[in-house]
């Protein structure tokens, strides 16, 4: 299914773990140093109200006076499990895109704030980039180096699968849940 | 052979690193996805995944932006300094960063700064033997963050997981090892491990394992069978690519060993995402010419 920016929290609640959605938009890239820089205070450089985070650390490189893609796969999302909930919260971000999956902080935050846990194929790096059709900015460079800086991303039809949902449905627990079991079957 | 022609040959290495998966990984992936069933979040997540190896051999770009560790294995001749080996390797590999072939991928762990070119203390890793043979052989890894982040290392016994010091209590680790990873580590995913050593020579150890081909067999039959049950019994977990459930959560599992102090008993776990990035070629140092690919078919 499709999902198209504005991204409200009413588009947001529709989705559940599961979904394989595409997403059509602006995205912004965000990372460790962000994540921590907004945490402790740091003005966001972006209006990040109804937005989706990504998390990733791109490629990217000018090409005649414009940045251009070349390689732009999620990063692991569970190191931001400190600081992602209170992000959501404090500045009304509605989705994440990552791989790996977050914990309960993050997925309270998805239930209160109507927001939505994303995966996308972990280094799909190509498939990715070619979705990411425009790159009007980037911030915080100077202060955090290329791939930890906040890239604008405008993209079409970005593929992800929605992962937790704000109906407090996580895959990762139930996936966890059931290897475990296995696991001590194995054992 | 001059130096800046040694210098074009390593860059060609990073680029094919980067670029192209190794054919005996994508065919292990390829079975991967025939196996998943139709409809399902781990076909669509392996069919995104075989869309991208094909999507960065074509387009000569980072199979996956994380472009990793740098490590290099070298074995060079006498009449070849590894002196003079290692500065081309890095000069190669600033050429690399800068064409976009390599990320900027290398952080002052104390201030935070990222030096731009992949250059830094420790940065790239480079390991060099000097041996008796004509030619120069050269093997490259890249090795992602996600899934160096995964990797474990268990000190034997281990009571919460009933290991002890012999190969069953090894088992233990390795399986505990992937439930932990579940999809953190960008799975279907590869395991290179080291029974005993240090622990500094038992992950070094362990990450060598992933030079060898994914279908070759181990040389001891104890290890040869200790490695297929657990891509057995991994798969039987139900994990699945990138931890959304399916039955390929392992394409393989490579096991070494090293002798331990009586004291010690390591048990190192590597894990590679399926973005298994490694290449390697034979070169004559006379023409400067390659003379084998190494995981080539």
């Amino acid at each position: 299914m499709l999902l198209e920016a504005p991204f409200t929290e009413e588009k947001i609640r529709r989705l559940k773990v599961g979904d394989i959605v595409e997403i059509s938009g602006l995205l912004f890239t965000g990372r460790d140093a962000v994540h921590k820089y907004l945490h402790d205070g740091g003005k966001p450089p972006v209006d990040l109200k109804n937005s989706i985070i990504y998390h990733c650390g791109p490629v990217v490189v000018k090409e005649k006076g414009r940045w251009v893609v070349k390689a732009a796969g999620p990063t692991t999302s569970i190191r931001e499990e400190p600081y992602q909930g209170d992000l959501m919260r404090r500045f009304k971000i509605r989705g994440v895109i990552g791989k790996g999956g977050m914990g309960p902080k993050t997925l309270a935050a998805c239930r209160e704030v109507g927001g939505c846990y994303f995966h996308a194929v972990g280094g799909a790096a190509q498939v990715l980039a070619e979705r990411v059709v425009d790159v009007p900015n980037v911030h915080l460079m100077e202060e955090f180096g290329s791939p930890e800086a906040v890239w604008e991303f405008v993209v079409v039809r970005f593929p992800v699968v929605v992962t937790m949902d704000s109906h407090g449905g996580s895959l990762h627990k139930v996936v966890e849940d059931a290897s475990q079991t296995r696991l001590s079957g194995l054992l | 052979m001059e130096a800046k022609v040694l210098r074009s040959q390593l860059l060609e290495l990073i680029r094919r690193t980067s670029a192209n998966l190794p054919p005996d990984v994508v065919r292990s992936i390829d079975k991967g996805w025939r196996r998943e069933k139709k409809g399902s979040t781990a076909k669509y997540a392996l069919g995104v995944v075989r869309d991208n190896i094909a999507l960065a051999r074509d387009k000569s770009l980072p199979l996956c932006q994380d472009t990793g560790t740098i490590i290099c294995y070298a074995e060079l001749p006498r009449t070849l300094s590894p002196k003079v080996f290692r500065r081309e390797f890095e000069k190669a590999v600033v050429e690399a960063t800068r064409i976009g072939y390599l990320r900027q991928n290398s952080v002052d762990s104390i201030t935070g700064r990222n030096s731009g070119n992949n250059l830094g203390p420790g940065s790239p890793v480079v390991h060099i033997e000097d041996t008796e043979a004509r030619n120069v052989t050269v093997r490259l890894m890249l090795k992602g963050g996600g899934c160096e982040n995964v990797g474990a290392q268990y000190s034997l016994p281990n009571t919460a997981l009933g290991a002890g010091r012999d190969l069953e209590g090894v088992r233990r680790c390795i399986l505990d090892a992937i439930q932990q990873a579940q999809g953190k580590g960008c799975g279907p995913g590869i395991l290179g491990v080291c029974v005993g050593g240090d622990r500094g020579t038992g992950y070094v150890a362990s990450k060598e394992e992933f030079l060898r081909l994914l279908d070759d067999e181990n040389p001891d039959p104890r290890l040869a069978a200790l490695e297929k049950r657990i891509v057995k019994e991994a798969n039987s977990l139900g994990i699945g690519p990138m931890g959304f459930g399916g039955a390929t959560t392992l394409l393989g599992c490579k096991i070494t060993h090293r002798n331990r102090l009586p004291a010690s008993f390591f048990v190192s776990v590597s894990y590679m995402c399926w973005a298994f990035r490694r290449d390697g070629f034979v070169l004559s140092p006379k023409t400067g010419r390659v003379t084998r690919w190494l995981y080539k078919d």
